[in-house]
């Protein structure tokens, strides 16, 4: 397709000055605010705009949560300079929902260099959203020059291992992983056999219709690998999730949001609340993307899950700060 | 006769022996002390540049990382293992053995190299 001379405002979806080519020019694919309800492997995408028209029915379910992921608490590079302005801008969305989401999930890089005062930060400004449950699991910027020992410390009570641990809200059951410890030369992201064991062991006994929600750090889908965008022993902890009727596995990393189904497994990641990543293979590496400052929280965000009891759907909303 | 040519054949292999061994002693110790060689890794763009790097014994190499994302320089072998680097910040390792020691982001796993040291 031959693109225009000059950029125009097509169509203004969110009345925000930017139409879908202009936004597509400064990050392609990030948080554009659609609400996606899958049902039975298919998705149905709304556009953000059209939630508020939307009944209670198509929204909203029995269970609501919240993602978000890379905070980078600490970074400070021109990308994004504020990223703890944009973390409780994030919160500030979270808490103009019009449901209170039940809990949150954080599904890592919290911190930027692990040091205590990013922790330290991150947890008193997440301490305003209405939603008190948060449910971590690290990223790789969290486990920096200790092993994770100050990441378990703060956020890995009662887990197993290096973190992971699984919990059930409403008859769905969640599983917290770690795919950032323990990394090879040359390598993905790894779970390693000791996880993978407990895995299978903690959805042994499950019912097939459990909906399941897998989170971690790094995506349990190539991406793209030749940046690291993968893991490398996903596909036997998917094995385990097989006689499952709906599985949704949340991630973050790479700071932009994509989405993938593949037989009963939706794959998300979220946006970061901190800075954006280009596209894959679409720069020379996934170092933050610089956008003009007025267009940042555009391609920031939060993601709002809900479950609908019964349906085997979860409704995955991708919202920007914007 | 045929003895004395040997003899000479001997003595002219002595002589470039010897001369080798002199210009060998030379080139070593010319402008002795030396200074000890250093040498830089830039990382720039996730990747270390240049991702080989050659080396003498006793050579030190410094690592900085001009990224805006912080990365770490582990030996895989575990010789060396930098904290972790934030942008701008250096880590040097003095390589006192010969070999070869391949290295890459902890952090960052697809990020690898090598110091040949010879």
């Amino acid at each position: 397709m031959k693109r225009k001379a000059k950029d125009e405002i097509l169509y203004d979806h969110n009345h925000d000055g930017v139409d879908r080519r202009g936004f597509l020019k400064c990050m392609a694919w990030a948080g554009t605010g659609a609400l996606c309800v899958m049902s039975g492997g298919v998705l149905k995408s709304y556009s953000l705009s059209k939630l508020p028209e939307m009944s209670s029915k198509e929204g909203l379910g029995e269970l609501s949560f919240v993602q978000i992921s890379d905070s980078h608490m600490g970074f400070n590079k021109p990308a994004n300079p504020d990223v703890a302005g944009t973390l409780k801008a994030a919160v500030d969305k979270i808490n103009a929902l019009a449901a209170a989401p039940e809990f949150m999930l954080h599904t890592g890089d919290i911190s930027h260099l692990s040091k205590p005062e990013e922790f330290d930060t991150v947890d008193q400004i997440l301490k305003s959203a209405k939603p008190k449950d948060v449910f971590y699991v690290p990223g790789e910027h969290d486990v920096l020059n200790d092993d994770g020992k100050q990441f378990l410390e703060r956020y890995g009570k009662g887990s197993k291992g290096a973190g992971w641990y699984s919990f059930d809200k409403k008859g769905a059951h969640f599983i917290g992983l770690v795919n950032v410890m323990n990394l090879k030369a040359g390598g993905l992201g790894t779970l390693g056999h000791d996880q993978l064991e407990w895995l299978e062991d903690d959805v042994k006994h499950l019912k097939h219709s459990t909906p399941i929600v897998v989170f971690a750090h790094i995506p349990l889908w190539s991406v793209y690998p030749e940046w690291g965008w993968g893991t490398e022993d996903s596909a036997q902890a998917l094995s385990y999730l097989k006689k499952f009727g709906s599985v949704t596995v949340l991630n973050g990393h790479i700071h932009q949001t994509l989405q993938k189904v593949e037989g009963n497994v939706t794959f998300h990641t979220a946006a970061s609340t901190a800075f954006p990543q280009p596209e894959p293979g679409k720069a020379p590496s996934p170092g933050p993307m610089k956008v003009p400052a007025e267009q940042l929280k555009s391609v920031l965000g939060i993601t709002d899950v809900n479950y609908v009891q019964g349906q085997h759907a979860l409704a995955v909303v991708d919202s920007t700060l914007a | 006769m045929r003895r004395s040519v040997s003899i000479a054949v001997l003595t002219v292999t002595l002589a470039i022996g010897i001369g080798t061994i002199t210009i060998g002693q030379n080139s070593l110790f010319a402008g002795a002390p030396q200074k000890p060689e250093t040498s830089e890794v830039k990382i720039d763009n996730f990747s270390f540049g240049p991702d080989t790097l050659t080396v003498p014994v006793g050579a030190t190499v410094t690592w900085t990382n001009r990224d805006d994302i912080p990365h770490t320089v582990v030996s895989t072998d575990g010789v060396f293992k930098s904290k972790v680097l934030d942008t701008d910040e250096k880590f040097s390792f003095t390589f006192s053995k010969a070999g070869t020691y391949p290295y890459f982001c902890s952090i960052h796993p697809k990020m690898t190299g090598k110091v040949i040291v010879q």
